[in-house]
């Protein structure tokens, strides 16, 4: 026994400082040596072998084997072995929940010790066991030890609630132990009213509308006091808890701030920052004319300006929350410009933070400072700095109106350094400068046109390309250039591809003669050898635009565009004060919701503005920061002229004056209603307009679309599904007189920013549809394809959302929705390839859930998937999986493997994909198991903004399968009688009241029976879906 | 909350792993090591979304400390325990290295269970720590029931950072202010930006639980004291503070023993000391900066082969003075192929390894100037890309505070032990380093 004889070595020098030897490779056999050394009567001997125990745990070595052997060495007195075998035991009793019981009695004895050491241990470790039996054993303890007479056992405990509490919710509530934590919120140790805290603020999360955390100026009292004396961890649970606290008026607000704003000469920065986030918060109350609010801004400066003298990780993340308090709050920080200029050392990531928040406090006092700066950091090293310093100093153009000329010469200078990528971001952004200020840079062309061929990048060719457009009658070798670029016209991307179309047929308008043959060249090319939808419909829209009236082409092609404008990259308003809610905490340094990385409940909350972050959140996680402002930004508007496409596609994908344009395009086109229907007819097919209202800053735009909207009618399905929260108001045209609600299928008018659909005429709707779409949250709700009205045999689509996003799955990003077609269920899937390497070898598997749903049968994705490649898959579903209730009860969790590795996501699909076709109940069965179940499995809900008669409601409702069994009216009110059946063979009756007497019907009342009463609230979102398309 | 805390070898080996929250699976330990360590890329965020699972993580020389959440946690908190972990780690063995993290890996378990519960950090102040986690394995067994509750009502006590009963024969402290001075300045000689940020350090000696109060020139305290028409200053003379000019303090962050409230409301910094040595105070000053030396930089290209850099350095402060440890970092472009350098004082030596030409002085009194000059010949290249021009950095140490903070008074009371303010030793000391001091070229 070669180690034995080293211990004994050992052990004469003090084994202390030899613990190494423990991490040495293994031997064979080496857990039977361990074993006997378990067992070894020796003290020593023992805690050296349950260290070597550990020391392959922590290298991820199987040792549970050793369980029985290494809980007998529990029972001592030695306090540094008994912790070591807690360790032991915290990893795995819940693998071995039989012996872990072995452990219980030795658990309850410390709980008594003398020593309040050993009982606060014993309780902490207690509730780390995640093992029922233990568990059971823990409430007696606990209670105890809750009402120590030692504060550290106090305060142990009060997080042992919470421990416990994860483990068994429903336990903690039962044995009243929120109470007794709710009582050391009072207790006299400072210590132990944070931990109290934390615990409460844990548990109160995952119940959203529980009154756990009662905060009342009494408790925020006790709070405040316990603030000064804790310590700096507590002082960071406290300060989090008082942020959700609402102050009942400016007094009291302001008083909390007095007490709060110490803090902020605290070392620890996280105190630092949740000081700074409640005062954010509550400064919101507080009158501007006050003097204190005045003081407080004062405050708010040094600190946040010292917190970037600390280490750079912390740097990183003040410079996260920076970014949000300068958006919510510029004037904080306005003059403090110099603190973040970049230093030559600093971290990459801190560089790129700091020069993010140099451009929005870029303003015509500093400008020229904040230019020299940029210059600099224009030729450093790491080419993403170096590209966003370029763009950067594009954007100082745009922001200060004075600065521009300069800014123009300087990315002139870095033009002439003829380093590839300056070159290239710095055309991008000259673009923008002169769609900002048209008619007066346009002299530095001769300039750009000389770097033509050293783009190789799509983004700087598509711009220089639309700049070559754009300004074809000043460009004498126009037509030559873009002659150039059209040789490879296949190799382009999209993006280059599309804007080549457009300038050729702008070059085409403006000097007709000498580019005929050219354009020819680009349509027929767009036409018909491209199988790129967005192509070849644009490509057929000019072509016919072209040929039927040139002069209507001119103004639409040539038509003047909107300026842009110069904050386009700020954090939409609702997100922005969500985030400010969260100062300090990840969310914050994601700029993201914490429902867009937090899985389950807890975080889901939206703190402030519950009901309209819903749809930012799937905006957001989508794009990384500059894109997703883009998002915003940019026109997220594509017409889409192909019914086989009839899938949006967010043109959102980076910044891009061309969109902004295209869709300018498009918009101007619809505006010319002869043209553009003729245009619509000839392609035989519908167009589509997919609005996102966030994106409507351009405000010329809406009554563009509008008027376009009265003659486009037929062909138009037109969504504005996300409310633009009261900033820009649209206007929505009155149906027109011969406007006929029959030929539409019933589904007409209504507010048009709730989603007013306009069905397309039956006659016209190709077979190959099969489902309409519907809202189904978010982004979805951007668009409707086709109406689920005049459609009675398919149930809706919800359209196809994020579930799986690039960049947390390595480049592989997952939308899809689900569909139940003719008794089929399928998972219909947009594979897209966002990485560099192609992928292959993809394959699914769900995990198990409430109604066990699996893949019927493989994935099929046939071809390898190229990058920058999108494939549709449809899943066919089977109901034939393990079950599992999930949370919520239509959770699916789902894997997804490539070649690469295997990404987890979960989704949640409509409960009315479960809606079976032989769903009608008979009448008097129908009475009968009305009667049977039980009223308190009735749940009531009400339906809003409807406009609907219950003849088209219900069937609207049958193409879900949801079946009218029976209809009456009474008083006024029609009384619709429904019933469906779940694919598991579960009944779900309904009742639904629908007022009559009123034109404006708006609201209906829905009644959902069922046995299992938990399926009425998804029975419910359906009926909202499918009414609300 | 934190969900589990991991430590890496260079190589990404682990170390120690320690798992808090169930929803934290033993694949996230090999996730970061995937994703991050072993990483082509170099690391762009020190926090890391994998599978939403976030890492936040920090280096110690080649140990990677990661902390693993699936919650939406207070980041800045999570960063402050990484850093406060390497400290009690420090404090406890000295240099974080693979084979200090291996010897005291028990060690570090327990610590780990004490000062992080359910992912929620626990006191962890090394004072406190050390009476009851110690490396010899706890005296559990010997000690009397006063020394158990003396070590809980310390662990959780309002003054978690001391413990009752320290003697000291001698009452002794000591004071450094160590600032550190940052510049960026133009070729011209334009300040683009300048800062101290500077650092009160006290190792306290002192018996009991004495109160102390620190006072220092700071403006507003001057000024109100002005007003007030208090012109007697007690303790002026004491610390050798010559009380004559104020400073304006932009912000100052306080130790945990520091009575922030009452600093809010009347300025004053009091409290009750660590024992040892720890941080009293940051602060940082931007207005009226002595600036130590002066760098002019004169750069000229000869052809496309040759460099001529000369590099005047003046000092700016009172003659009786000595610099010390002066170097200039002068940046080489990489095509360099061979260098020659005159200077008047010190060494001056060519790196090719690290792209510079380093200028060392020894010492260096006030008000001097000294010069380099240098013929920097280049190999032709096609590379179009210009040479960035790194700015010219400087490093020294200069013994007064750059921001020209003086201490007035340091002021021991303790009731309850016979020795009062007059019997303590004290000792001020000012040193002034260079931070990111840099020039331009």
């Amino acid at each position: 026994m070669e180690w034995a004889s080293q211990l004994c070595e050992n052990r004469g020098l003090g084994s202390k400082m030899t613990d190494s030897k423990y991490f040495t490779t293994t031997k064979k056999g080496e857990i039977f040596e361990l074993k006997a050394e378990l067992n070894s009567d020796k003290k020593e001997k023992k805690k050296e072998a349950v260290k070597k125990v550990i020391a392959s745990m922590t290298v991820g070595k199987d040792v549970s084997a050793l369980f029985p052997d290494v809980v007998n060495c529990m029972q001592t007195d030695n306090l540094e072995l008994k912790k070591l075998v807690y360790l032991y035991l915290m990893n795995y009793a819940k693998s071995q929940p039989d012996m872990a019981i072995m452990a219980v009695n030795t658990f309850v004895k410390d709980c008594e010790d003398p020593n309040p050491l050993i009982r606060a241990l014993a309780v902490r470790t207690m509730g780390c066991i995640r093992v029922d039996k233990i568990t059971e054993y823990l409430c007696e303890p606990l209670r105890k030890c809750l009402k120590d007479e030692d504060p550290y056992v106090r305060k142990t405990a009060a997080v042992c609630v919470a421990k416990l509490h994860d483990i068994n919710a429903q336990l903690v509530e039962d044995q009243g132990f929120l109470d007794t934590l709710k009582d050391l919120i009072s207790d006299s140790n400072p210590m132990v009213v944070a931990n109290a805290v934390a615990a409460l603020s844990e548990i109160a999360e995952s119940h959203p509308n529980s009154n756990l955390l009662d905060l009342n100026p009494q408790t925020i009292n006790k709070l405040l006091t316990a603030l000064n004396e804790c310590t700096e961890w507590g002082q960071i649970f406290i300060l989090d808890c008082l942020a959700n606290y609402m102050p009942r008026d400016d007094r009291e607000s302001q008083s909390i701030c007095e007490r709060v704003t110490p803090r902020l000469s605290h070392a620890n920065s996280a105190v630092v920052l949740s000081a700074v986030k409640v005062l954010m918060k509550f400064m919101e109350m507080l009158p501007k004319d006050l003097d204190y609010y005045g003081t407080l801004l004062k405050k708010l400066a040094p600190p946040l300006v010292t917190l970037l003298s600390a280490e750079p990780e912390l740097q990183y993340v003040a410079l996260r929350n920076i970014n949000l308090i300068v958006q919510k709050r510029p004037e904080i920080l306005k003059h403090e410009m110099k603190v973040f200029f970049v230093k030559y050392n600093d971290p990459i990531y801190v560089k790129l933070e700091k020069l993010d928040i140099m451009i929005r406090l870029a303003s015509q006092a500093n400008i020229a400072q904040v230019l020299a700066e940029l210059k600099e950091y224009a030729t450093e090293v790491d080419v993403d700095f170096v590209r966003k310093a370029v763009r950067a100093i594009g954007r100082c153009a745009i922001k200060v109106e004075q600065s521009a000329e300069r800014c123009v010469s300087t990315l002139l200078d870095l033009i002439q350094t003829k380093v590839n990528y300056v070159v290239q971001e710095a055309i991008v952004v000259i673009k923008d400068i002169f769609r900002k200020y048209p008619n007066k840079y346009e002299s530095v062309i001769a300039t750009l046109c000389e770097n033509l061929d050293s783009l190789d990048e799509p983004e700087a060719r598509a711009a220089m390309i639309w700049i070559v457009g754009e300004y074809a009658e000043r460009i004498d070798n126009a037509d030559e250039l873009l002659e150039s670029f059209l040789e490879g016209f296949h190799d382009e991307s999209t993006q280059v591809q599309l804007q080549l179309l457009t300038a050729i047929v702008k070059l085409f308008l403006k000097k007709p003669t000498e580019t005929q043959e050219l354009v020819q060249q680009v349509l027929s090319l767009a036409t018909q050898d491209s199988d790129n939808p967005d192509l070849r419909d644009r490509g057929y829209i000019y072509w016919r635009l072209l040929s039927t009236d040139p002069v209507a082409a001119k103004e639409v092609v040539l038509a003047e565009k909107p300026l842009i404008s110069e904050e386009t990259d700020l954090i939409e308003p609702t997100l922005l004060e969500e985030l400010i809610c969260h100062i300090g905490t990840l969310a914050s340094v994601y700029h993201k919701p914490p429902s867009a990385f937090v899985e389950g409940s807890r975080g889901v909350q939206h703190k402030r503005l519950p009901a309209r972050a819903g749809s930012i959140e799937y905006v957001y996680p989508m794009y990384s920061s500059h894109q997703q402002r883009a998002a915003l930004a940019t026109a997220v508007y594509l017409v889409h002229l192909q019914p086989q496409h009839f899938y949006l596609q967010p043109l959102a994908t980076s910044v891009d004056i061309s969109k902004i344009c295209s869709f300018c395009h498009y918009t101007s086109c619809i505006n010319s209603p002869g043209l553009a229907a003729t245009t619509c007819y000839f392609s035989g097919s519908y167009v589509n307009i997919f609005s996102n209202c966030k994106v409507l800053e351009i405000p010329s735009i809406i009554p563009l679309i509008s008027s376009a909207f009265i003659h486009w009618k037929h062909f138009i399905h037109f969504s504005f599904l996300y409310q633009p929260g009261g900033r820009t108001e649209v206007q929505s045209p009155q149906p027109s007189s011969d406007y006929s609600e029959r030929e539409l299928g019933g589904d007409i008018g209504g507010s048009p920013s709730m989603g007013a659909g306009l069905g397309a005429a039956p006659a016209a709707m190709p077979a190959s549809l099969g489902g309409a779409p519907a809202v189904g949250g978010g982004l979805g709700d951007l668009f409707d394809l086709g109406g689920g009205v005049g459609m009675p045999t398919g149930s809706y689509v919800a359209p196809k959302t994020a579930w799986l996003l690039a960049m947390k799955a390595k480049g592989l990003e997952i939308s899809g929705t689900f569909a139940r077609r003719g008794g089929i269920i399928q998972m219909d899937l947009s594979l897209t390839n966002k990485a560099m390497s192609v992928m292959t070898d993809f394959a699914i598997q769900f995990n198990r859930n409430s109604f066990g749903l699996a893949p019927a049968g493989p994935m099929q994705v046939l071809t390898p998937l190229s990058p920058n490649q999108t494939i549709d898959v449809s899943l066919p579903l089977s109901m034939s999986g393990p079950v599992m209730k999930m949370e919520p009860l239509n959770n699916l969790q789902v894997a997804v493997k490539n070649n690469i590795d295997v990404f987890y996501f979960s989704c949640q699909y409509p409960l009315s994909l479960l809606f079976v076709e032989d769903g009608k109940m008979d009448r008097q069965v129908f009475l009968a198991t009305w009667k049977d179940i039980p009223n308190d499995n009735e749940a009531q809900f009400q339906i809003k903004d409807i406009h609907l008669n219950s003849d088209v409601a219900s069937n609207k409702l049958q193409g879900s399968n949801i079946f009218t069994i029976a209809k009456r009216t009474v008083e006024g009110q029609d009384m619709l009688y429904q019933s469906v059946k779940l694919t598991n063979g579960i009944w779900v009756l309904a009742e639904m009241r629908i007022q009559t007497g009123n034109p404006n019907y708006t609201e209906m009342e829905l009644s959902i029976k069922c046995r299992a009463p938990e399926v009425c609230q998804f029975v419910y979102q359906c009926y909202e879906l499918v009414l609300k398309n | 909350m934190i969900g589990g805390l991991f430590i890496y070898n260079h190589k990404g080996e682990v170390l120690i792993s320690r798992v808090y929250r169930d929803d934290i699976g033993r694949n996230a330990v090999d996730a970061f090591r995937v994703n991050v360590i072993h990483a082509r890329q170099q690391v762009r965020s020190p926090v890391t979304n994998i599978a939403r699972t976030s890492f936040f993580h920090i280096k110690r020389s080649n140990i990677w400390l990661a902390a693993v959440t699936k919650q939406n946690v207070n980041a800045a908190m999570v960063f402050e325990f990484l850093y406060k972990m390497c400290d009690v780690m420090s404090a406890y063995f000295g240099k974080i290295s693979e084979e200090n993290i291996k010897n005291n890996f028990v060690l570090i378990y327990e610590l780990l269970d004490e000062i992080l519960d359910f992912g929620y950090p626990q006191n962890s102040e090394t004072g406190a720590l050390k009476t009851f986690i110690t490396q010899q394995g706890i005296k559990g067994q010997h000690q009397t029931k006063e020394e158990q509750s003396q070590i809980t009502s310390q662990v959780t006590g309002q003054i978690g950072w001391r413990r009752e009963g320290i003697k000291y024969r001698r009452n002794e402290l000591f004071l450094d202010v160590l600032e550190s001075v940052n510049l960026l300045m133009s070729p011209q000689g334009q300040v683009l930006s300048a800062h101290v940020s500077g650092r009160v350090v006290m190792k306290s000696y002192l018996s009991g639980m004495p109160e102390c109060k620190f006072g220092m020139n700071d403006k507003i305290v001057i000024d109100k004291q002005g007003k007030g028409g208090t012109t007697d200053d007690p303790v002026k003379s004491e610390l050798g503070g010559s009380g004559k000019q104020s400073i304006a303090i932009d912000d100052c962050t306080f130790h945990q023993c520091v009575r922030l409230s009452k600093f809010d409301s009347e300025r004053s910094i009091s409290f009750i000391p660590p024992d040892g040595e720890y941080e009293l105070m940051r602060y940082r000053t931007t207005k009226d900066i002595i600036l130590p030396f002066r760098v002019i930089p004169l750069v000229r290209e000869v052809g496309r082969t040759k460099l001529e850099v000369k590099v005047v350095i003046k000092s700016n402060f009172k003659p009786s003075l000595l610099a010390q440890k002066i170097e200039v970092r002068i940046p080489t472009p990489l095509n360099t192929s061979g260098v020659q350098v005159i200077c008047m004082k010190g060494k001056a030596k060519y790196k090719a390894s690290e792209n510079a030409i380093v200028w060392k002085i020894k010492r260096m009194a006030g008000m001097k100037e000294s010069q380099i000059s240098a013929e920097i010949e280049l190999l032709p290249t096609n590379d179009k890309k210009k040479w960035a021009r790194p700015p010219i950095s400087m490093n020294f140490e200069v013994p007064f505070a750059p921001s020209g903070l003086k201490v007035r008074y340091l002021k021991v009371f303790e009731s309850k032990l016979n020795y009062s303010d007059h019997d303590v030793i004290k000792w001020v000391r000012y040193i002034g380093r260079s931070g990111i001091y840099e020039t331009r070229c």
